[in-house]
């Protein structure tokens, strides 16, 4: 029941820890944590010249079940988000049903207890359907076990009724993540509004589309003083507007994911639909508009907003294959390659993005922490290791990656729930 | 006709002006000279592509495209199937890519294909060893439709270099727009693109074309107006609101060519809207040269097929 992790470089922001330190886990916790820790009768795992991190949370995914378990199930999905070194995931409610009642949300989470290989957390709708008319039941959803709640892959366009979901929510204590697109405005468009899109003759999405909803969602949450999250931004003007938020104290937290800071709407020439994402890839402007505010604090979180589509799906022409890039398996090794070796981030920020930030807005107090008795949900990495993206290594049931073949540098070698090791890298290359 | 015309193309596909080169571009057109003779033959058909199989896919209501390079394939002899949109197999929920693989397997040498996706020929090309000529793409490109036009100019104009064309009407949503810049400025043409902004795609002017909103100033002077088509599914919503106010803003009238150089050439890719985007008496009147752009079209697809497939029998003869 016991495990000690020795040798490793402990990267906890948590208790400003990063130096060279063993961890002892017994029990599903972290029971010691320490120099040369000397313990008889347990296993043990030589994290040399590895990174021990408190274990990735992506609060920002679709395992798609239920409904499309043609592109993925919370069996596949979480065995990618281990290999991923995700230990907890939080799942979008754009199912089939949608997550806006209580017995939905028990589905998820009992199936996530019986075949998931990772912590299952589920994010309730914030109107009944998503159809953004009226609030869903979310006390009942809570008591259920949301965590937060979002009508991801639509805005509530309604600002009375969004009004309503901030100052309701409170009551329970749960952040709203907005997806923030003012849709009237986004129209028909399948990548960024540029010259690039007059050239390809594809439908624009204008950044604007984007910013006009910050504004909106975060006077709101100016004028309620309450909390705001505003998922996977994407453009210069949203990472000036939240860092002016945040000067203003207002209560607004935002992610970003690694497809916005790693690719450019160039990636689009050539009309691979695996680049095709909402919001869309911008510009290399944006991609350092967005660097800036990872590194200044403006952006609190990294999630993947992990997409799975089958590849008939993304086989349809550009204008027809559905929105969305999976994320789990390549997460890491991008934020690593472009944001640590090319010091945008420090390791232990990056820690910070991924793990213990997202605990702290979801009200995760034993995570994202290596703290004594937290949860032994730990993630060890190899950030110097070198790898090939290859889409059929994925664990994912979906391919849909626009990274395949892409050199990175930066990898997940374990990862550990609840003190059980639950993907090791050796084992599986060694299948 | 002139006997084995230097051969100097090299690519599989025809699928936008964008990639091609300025002398790319003079090889059609050379080419295209040639072929336009055949037509006028007791006669109409040379040998060719024998042999050889092309494929037509229409996924787009279509009319003289289609029966354009049916026409160019027959009269080269090649043998050629159809396929359009009402007997596709998009209709039973198979992608384009099933398509292709299919399409593959049926040993066919050159793929014609019409789409309302752009990008569409694209993704077909990446999957077939099959040539495949781009018959208009979306909102993306038309290529032939810019080279029959530049045919014509230049048949008409003994040049292209220095001359000033405006593109009138939706440019936005065309392809034909987008194809005709391309190539135009490669040529040496001075392009100038007029419209509603609505109508207008972002950063237009980055593809080198000059943007009016009022047509008397676009048309000021120029060798050559082309109008396009507005759609009448376009007014009423945020483009423009109402027929009636485009025409008054944007139609070609008599009154308004006559800001043009006197030699003007009034051109249109079709179907026309009489009266709308075009007065009737500037269609059929006498510096139209509408209908010669149809037939040089033809001209314009043999010349392609020839070039696209023909590269691949070195020695082809006409």
């Amino acid at each position: 029941m016991k495990l000690l992790i020795k040798n490793g470089c402990v990267v906890d922001p948590s208790q400003h820890i990063n130096e060279k330190m063993d961890v002892l886990i017994e029990n599903g916790k972290i029971c010691k944590l320490g120099k040369n820790i000397r313990e008889n009768d347990c296993e043990i795992f030589n994290a040399k010249n590895m990174i021990v991190s408190p274990g990735f949370i992506d609060m920002h995914a679709h395992l798609r079940e239920p409904g499309r378990e043609d592109a993925e199930t919370i069996a596949t999905g979480t065995r990618s988000a281990a290999k991923g070194g995700f230990t907890s995931i939080c799942c979008m409610p754009n199912t089939e049903p949608a997550i806006d009642n209580q017995s939905v949300v028990k589905f998820i989470l009992e199936k996530a207890k019986k075949e998931g290989k990772v912590n299952v957390f589920a994010i309730g709708a914030i109107t009944k359907k998503r159809h953004g008319a009226e609030l869903a039941e979310i006390g009942d959803m809570k008591d259920a076990g949301i965590v937060a709640v979002s009508d991801d892959g639509n805005w509530v366009e309604n600002s009375a009724l969004m009004r309503g979901a901030l100052e309701y929510s409170e009551i329970f204590n749960i952040p709203v993540i907005s997806h923030c697109e003012d849709m009237t405005l986004s129209g028909k468009g399948v990548m960024n509004e540029s010259y690039i899109s007059t050239v390809l003759g594809l439908e624009g999405i204008p950044r604007e589309a984007e910013e006009i909803a910050v504004f909106r969602d975060i006077s709101l949450a100016k004028m309620l003083n309450t909390r705001i999250h505003i998922a996977h931004l994407s453009s210069v003007g949203t990472v000036e507007l939240i860092k002016e938020a945040k000067t203003r104290n207002i209560k607004v937290s935002c992610e970003v994911t690694p497809n916005h800071f790693t690719l450019t709407e160039q990636a689009i020439n050539g009309y691979d639909t695996n680049t095709k994402v909402n919001p869309p890839l911008r510009s290399e402007d944006d991609i350092q508009a967005i660097k800036n505010g990872l590194a200044d604090g403006t952006i609190d979180v990294i999630a993947t907003d992990h997409a799975p589509h089958t590849i008939t799906e993304k086989e349809y022409e550009y204008d027809n294959a559905p929105f969305g890039i999976i994320g789990f398996e390549t997460a890491i090794g991008l934020a690593i390659t472009e944001l640590v070796h090319s010091k945008v981030l420090s390791l232990s920020q990056l820690v910070e993005k991924i793990s213990y930030n997202p605990a702290k807005i979801l009200g995760f107090e034993t995570k994202g922490t290596l703290k004594i008795g937290s949860d032994a949900d730990i993630t060890i990495i190899d950030e110097n290791k070198k790898w090939i993206v290859d889409v059929n290594r994925f664990l994912s049931k979906s391919k849909n990656c626009p990274y395949h073949n892409r050199k990175l540098k930066g990898k997940v070698i374990a990862t550990i729930v609840s003190g059980k090791i639950v993907f090791h890298d050796s084992i599986r290359e060694s299948k | 006709m002139k006997k084995g015309i230097n051969m100097k193309w090299n690519r599989k596909d025809l699928l936008g002006l964008e990639d091609l080169t300025k002398n790319e571009i003079k090889l059609i057109l050379d080419t295209t000279e040639s072929f336009k003779e055949i037509s006028t033959r007791e006669i109409k058909k040379v040998p060719a592509l024998r042999g050889q199989t092309i494929a037509n896919l229409f996924f787009e209501p279509s009319t003289r495209t289609r029966i354009s390079f049916e026409l160019a394939e027959k009269r080269l002899s090649a043998d050629v199937v159809n396929f359009s949109a009402s007997t596709s197999s998009l209709s039973k929920g198979e992608t384009l890519i099933d398509t292709a693989r299919n399409i593959e397997a049926m040993k066919i040498d050159c793929v014609v294909i019409r789409h309302s996706s752009s990008g569409a020929s694209y993704m077909l090309s990446k999957k077939l060893n099959a040539a495949v000529i781009n018959a208009g793409d979306g909102t993306h490109e038309h290529p032939t439709q810019a080279l029959l036009d530049m045919f014509t100019i230049r048949e008409k104009k003994g040049r292209l270099e220095g001359l000033k064309v405006a593109i009138v009407g939706d440019i936005r949503h065309s392809r034909v727009a987008r194809s005709n810049i391309w190539g135009m400025r490669k040529m040496g043409i001075e392009v100038r693109i007029c419209g509603p902004k609505t109508l207008l795609p972002v950063d237009i002017e980055k593809m080198g074309a000059k943007v009016f909103y009022h047509i008397e100033h676009a048309v000021k002077h120029v060798d050559v107006i082309m109008t396009l088509r507005i759609q009448k599914e376009r007014q009423g919503q945020s483009y423009f609101p109402s027929i009636r106010e485009y025409s008054k803003l944007y139609g070609l009238t008599s009154e308004r060519i006559k800001y043009a150089k006197g030699d003007v050439l009034i051109m249109h890719p079709g179907p026309i809207n009489r009266g709308v985007e075009i007065m009737p008496e500037v269609a059929d009147g006498p510096y139209s040269v509408i209908l010669e752009q149809v037939t040089n079209g033809l001209a314009v697809r043999m010349a392609v097929l020839y070039l696209v497939m023909g590269s691949k029998t070195k020695e082809a003869s006409v």
